[in-house]
């Protein structure tokens, strides 16, 4: 980390020189972001338009509950689980916010073996981030199966405001389809690795093209952004 | 002046892209353990009940520092060029915009339901 930041220091400079930086990337010529890669310069993009579309689900989410006059149910009671005698509050999403930040840790050092060409580590840790997501997802089903039995519905629940229901299966249906496809791309490239495509220059089956092991990276920031998004939706939609 | 300004760009000697980056496995294990950490106060926050300003602020400290523990190093944005961290972190910043609004228009429509279908509290 020191060595990191001892380079961003020098590459960098003075503040006024860094904002000139800025202003000198955007009116070049041909590209603005310099020393970052299309590949990564797009999944960045990607995830800003994600972006607005989980802000869009959060902020409807807000907006229908302060204007409802009707209670809003307590999601500490509602997603509390009966164990060892007693109702403990939240404890499902207790776990599945570790399982996914702990995916999130292994990502993190999958893309650090990757740079580094440790094929067999690399591939390890994908899979167990992939393994940890499904974890997640299969959680998320649990949780959804308890809920629609109790009688929680996109139009109306047992405790209070029915909008409950609709921003609840809208906002976390839309997150763990973000998981499932993130677990399907993990065990795509996790595969890539293991075989050695980015050292024989395989050539991908949809591009045609060969890959490098910044795919893992790319990869990474995906599946980053997913935990991302579930810190906002833990803090929002479960704690609030 | 176009020379001091490419200076800073040109002095980096290999290209990101193509380099990677070599962080030391301990700082993704050391960012892992306060994401735990951050994640086990955020949950105590609702098992001892704090309610009012207090669960609120708490809540979102806990988000904000998790969510930026997150982009600044498990993604890498803390050593990417400021070209890239502005095009991406400040267009989020206009959300808080649209917060406002809805915030505003969200009471707006509680006022009327009260006034309206007298069933507010």
């Amino acid at each position: 980390m020191h060595q990191s930041v001892l380079n961003k220091a020098t590459v960098t400079g003075p503040r006024r020189a860094r904002w000139q930086s800025i202003a000198a990337d955007f009116g070049s010529d041909q590209r603005a972001f310099k020393q970052v890669s299309w590949g990564k310069a797009m999944m960045w993009i990607f995830l800003l338009s994600d972006t607005f579309i989980f802000s869009c689900f959060l902020l409807s989410y807000m907006t229908v509950r302060i204007s409802t006059t009707v209670p809003w149910p307590n999601p500490s009671e509602v997603f509390a689980l009966h164990l060892f005698g007693k109702d403990v509050p939240l404890i499902l999403i207790a776990i599945m916010t570790f399982v996914l930040i702990t995916s999130s840790g292994t990502m993190a050092m999958a893309v650090n073996f990757g740079y580094r060409h440790d094929r067999r580590k690399t591939a390890i840790l994908m899979l167990v981030t992939a393994l940890l997501g499904a974890t997640f997802v299969g959680m998320q089903a649990f949780e959804w199966t308890k809920l629609i039995t109790e009688g929680v519905r996109p139009w109306e629940n047992p405790w209070g405001a029915p909008q409950f229901g609709s921003t609840f299966f809208m906002i976390t249906g839309f997150h763990g389809t973000h998981v499932t496809f993130g677990v399907i791309f993990l065990l795509i490239v996790a595969r890539k690795v293991w075989r050695g495509d980015f050292e024989t220059g395989r050539r991908g089956f949809f591009t045609s093209r060969s890959g490098r092991y910044e795919i893992v990276e790319i990869m990474g920031l995906y599946w980053h952004f997913v935990d991302l998004v579930w810190v906002f939706i833990f803090a929002l939609f479960y704690l609030w | 002046m176009a020379h001091a300004i490419d200076h800073p760009i040109s002095a980096e000697p290999i290209p990101a892209a193509e380099q990677g980056q070599h962080h030391p496995i301990k700082l993704y294990l050391v960012v892992w353990g306060w994401l735990f950490v951050l994640s086990t106060f955020s949950y105590l926050v609702d098992f001892f009940q704090f309610q009012g300003y207090l669960r609120w602020g708490l809540i979102l400290l806990f988000m904000v520092l998790k969510a930026g523990l997150i982009v600044a190093i498990f993604m890498h944005m803390a050593w990417e060029r400021l070209a890239l961290i502005y095009a991406i972190l400040l267009p989020p910043a206009v959300v808080l915009v649209f917060l406002g609004i809805m915030i505003f228009e969200a009471n707006h429509t509680l006022l009327t339901r009260g006034i309206f279908f007298g069933s507010g509290q």
